[in-house]
């Protein structure tokens, strides 16, 4: 065979091959999408496709009822209503671009350094520029799409309530894409720095740790701020101070403020293009320079995620411990909780979520402590159950939260691996067991010393702590059980990012679930607990609890061991027919 | 030892296998050939029982995989084609976690692991990660997990990929000294010299279906060509032509 036809001569190189269009680019990930959501003719809808699409339209209806009575009420307010409105949509767009910067710093380290696809994508004759946009435009969509689906019922509330008119969606469309592109250029950018300055695996990590952080120190910082206190005008000196405070925009250079005035403008029929001149120009001038950014580094960057994987094993001594400890399990669940914990331990991407909880739990502490409790003799009885039912509700809120990070991922994480696990002779059932086991016992720690702590710094009676023990220890169970079958009911199982598993939209629905448990077991619990009181100040000396007051307990029992149960039993179902 | 029967797996409305039926014996090496998408790899998974098949029944070692799991897969070893472990554990607790899952732990196990990792030669990486690991430690990892537990049967997907000579040759020893003990080989492959050389039976498989099953010789018999080598039997079984005008391809 001639060796020309292997060796074309330099002459016969294109110089500048014709450069792929974006979707072109992109079109393995939105033809993927496209494949899942296309269904073959022949093919039924699924039971579960319904059950979300019911559950989705019921959220919607929800958030849309809950945000078009607030902002009516804002509204409502004479002289300073518009203004409070205003604020309120400032604030939420405010936290909106948060959680999207935070978001964006672990999807652009997945999409720009960590995605399978880099390989090929790298070795292509692309240009920069197309590859930078092909790579920006995955991580806008995968870390915003959540937050995208959350702001449309608070702003159809605005727009149908200040009468925005049918070209409000699309003033609405152009003021939060901007809104998306920004916080994912500054992701791709600070995640662009720390790999080039550690290799891709220790970015990881500690990129799990700065967003952790970064997490942390918002609800901190939400918490410390006291935003409550707009909604409390008697604090302030006069009614012009307090209007002042309305009019100053709190953050001037930030987006989310443009964004607002944008919206705000239309609906009250201000005619200033500014705002919508300095999103669209920031987005454009932050992309061009980050373009350049990547242009100049991400080479190195990139080679470096190749590198840097960890070789040596720390922890011994913990390890020990825990083999000690599991010593009169049956091998297979011995060795199974102690893989757990060692993979765990060991992958910073999923300890590091620890760090969320060593915030979460003081900010909820504070919380308790900042509630409005009532002093001197006359304290009402009544008033201190509903206080310590709110501090039950945070406590349960940051137990989900918790099962969320921890052990929802679990059947994901083994993704890989499922060949492993499913050619052995391991019973479905007694793997949720052993990840059942590991993911509540911290779970039962930290909801026990979170509800001791609160009712103590409450001086809640033995009844109520009784109560409060006992609901906390079912609905914790319950949520670790909830959080494991929906984590295999939704698995995200080819995750370049253990972060994103719990912000998937199986984690949303899983929250969805826990948040409206919760509800339902307070509202559950309020009659015998009231019931109990009424009858301490009737005179009665020992606990009281009505018959009534023993079903709502029941109840209470009933639908917590099902709000566990069901989803466990529907993950086994699942993970038996599970194909690998 | 394995006996598959009439065993059909569907996707949707195509079908990759369609009514296998195979029945290979205890201290049989049996190779599994055919070209790409033909259904080897999907055979190979459902026996393994991390594939249900639409229809039909499997058994390993005269135990039902679908009605009785835990007890047929308690049999075998399964090496995969693309070697996935898990990156934060240590190549021997990789293989200790593998014997628990078979429920065996103790000191035997820890001599075995030793055994193991000294036969395959990864005893110097013994405490470290496995995401240091290469392509090929990962895959003599895979190999000494599927032996860990003492298996009656080895279900393997394209065993060579990523070995290098030296441990190439080993595999072909341990799989020849595995089968002379009683045990039973299922080996899926595309490297017809391995087959040729080490396999006592070979099946071929196209589109889905059993064209050819027999000692070499047979498939040579039943082609009615006495020195054809594997390879030509195995166009012209399959259908495969390779003769294409390069020239237009490469140039």
């Amino acid at each position: 065979m001639s060796s020309t036809i292997w060796t074309p001569s330099l002459a016969e190189l294109p110089v500048r091959p014709k450069q792929p269009t974006l979707l072109q680019l992109t079109s393995p990930k939105w033809r993927s999408i496209w494949a899942r959501l296309r269904r073959s003719p022949g093919e039924r809808i699924r039971g579960r496709t319904v059950l979300l699409l019911v559950a989705a339209v019921g959220f919607f209806l929800v958030a849309f009822a809950i945000s078009w009575r607030i902002v009516n009420y804002f509204k409502g307010v004479p002289e300073i209503g518009p203004l409070l409105a205003s604020k309120m949509l400032g604030m939420a767009l405010l936290a909106f671009m948060s959680i999207l910067l935070l978001s964006n710093l672990i999807g652009s380290l997945s999409t720009f350094f960590l995605a399978r696809d880099l390989d090929m994508l790298v070795a292509a004759p692309v240009e920069w520029g197309n590859f930078y946009i092909a790579k920006l435009a995955e991580t806008v969509i995968h870390s915003s799409w959540m937050v995208g689906l959350l702001a449309v019922p608070l702003l159809a509330a605005y727009g149908i309530a200040w009468h925005g008119g049918l070209l409000f969606p699309l003033v609405a469309a152009g003021a939060l894409i901007p809104l998306f592109i920004i916080p994912a250029v500054i992701g791709s950018v600070i995640t662009l720095a720390l790999v080039n300055i550690f290799p891709a695996r220790r970015t990881r990590d500690i990129l799990g740790l700065v967003t952790v952080l970064a997490a942390g120190g918002l609800v901190l910082f939400a918490r410390l701020a006291r935003p409550e206190q707009l909604a409390r005008p008697e604090g302030f000196a006069n009614l012009v101070d307090f209007i002042a405070v309305l009019r100053t925009p709190s953050h001037p250079l930030l987006p989310s403020e443009w964004a607002q005035q944008m919206i705000m403008n239309w609906l009250n029929h201000v005619g200033d293009p500014l705002p919508l001149a300095l999103l669209w120009t920031t987005a454009g001038a932050f992309i061009v320079i980050a373009a350049a950014l990547h242009r100049r580094w991400h080479i190195t960057g990139f080679a470096k995620a190749q590198e840097g994987a960890e070789h040596f094993v720390r922890g011994a001594r913990w390890n020990g411990l825990a083999k000690k400890i599991l010593i009169g399990m049956p091998a297979m669940r011995r060795e199974f909780i102690l893989k757990d914990l060692r993979v765990f331990f060991r992958d910073s991407t999923q300890w590091s979520q620890l760090i969320l909880l060593g915030v979460l739990v003081p900010v909820m502490l504070l919380n308790v402590q900042m509630l409005p409790l009532p002093k001197g003799e006359q304290v009402q009885p009544g008033l201190i159950a509903v206080i310590l039912f709110a501090a039950q509700g945070l406590a349960g809120f940051v137990i989900a939260g918790t099962a969320e990070r921890l052990v929802f991922p679990a059947i994901s994480l083994e993704g890989r691996q499922l060949w492993l696990l499913r050619s052995s002779p391991l019973d479905a059932g007694a793997m949720l067991r052993s990840k059942y086991l590991v993911g509540v016992v911290p779970l039962l720690l930290l909801a026990l010393a979170l509800t001791i702590t609160t009712n103590h710094l409450l001086h809640a009676s033995d009844f109520m702590t009784l109560v409060s023990v006992a609901t906390v220890v079912a609905y914790t169970l319950a949520v670790g059980g909830l959080a494991l079958g929906m984590g295999a009911l939704f698995p995200q199982f080819d995750t370049e990012n253990a972060a994103q598993i719990a912000t998937s939209f199986g984690g949303l629905v899983f929250m969805l679930i826990a948040v409206a448990l919760l509800g339902v077991v307070t509202a559950l619990e309020l009659w015998p607990v009231l019931d109990e009181i009424h009858a301490r100040e009737a005179g009665a000396l020992t606990m009281t609890v009505t018959i009534y007051g023993w079903i709502a307990f029941a109840g209470v029992g009933g639908l917590c061991v099902a709000a566990g149960a069901i989803p466990l039993g529907l993950a086994r179902r699942r993970l038996e027919s599970l194909e690998a | 030892m394995i006996r598959l029967h009439q065993v059909v797996k569907r996707y949707g409305r195509f079908e990759a296998v369609k009514g296998l039926d195979l029945e290979i014996r205890a201290g049989e090496l049996f190779g599994l050939l055919g070209p790409n998408g033909a259904g080897k790899t999907t055979t190979m998974r459902i026996i393994a029982g991390i594939l249900a098949p639409t229809s039909g029944t499997i058994e390993i070692a005269g135990i039902d995989v679908m009605r009785k799991p835990v007890l047929a897969k308690a049999n075998l070893g399964f090496i995969p084609d693309r070697p996935f472990v898990y990156d934060k554990l240590t190549g021997a607790e990789f293989l200790r976690f593998t014997a628990a899952l078979y429920g065996q732990d103790g000191a035997e196990i820890e001599t075995r692991i030793d055994e193991l990792m000294d036969l395959f030669e990864l005893t110097r990486w013994k405490h470290e990660l496995t995401e240091a690991y290469s392509h090929g430690m990962r895959q003599k990892l895979i190999i000494a997990s599927a032996l860990v537990h003492r298996p009656k049967v080895i279900v393997v997907d394209e065993p060579m990929v990523g070995l290098d000579p030296k441990a190439a040759k080993l595999l072909k020893l341990i799989f020849r000294r595995f089968v002379e003990r009683g045990g039973t080989v299922l080996m899926s492959t595309h490297t017809l010299e391995i087959v040729e050389d080490m396999c006592d039976r070979v099946g071929i498989i196209r589109q889905g279906e059993l064209v050819a099953c027999g000692t070499v010789d047979d498939l040579r018999h039943s082609a009615s060509d006495a020195k054809a080598g594997l390879e030509d039997l195995f166009l012209r079984l399959t259908g495969g032509h390779v003769e294409h005008d390069l020239d237009a391809v490469l140039g």
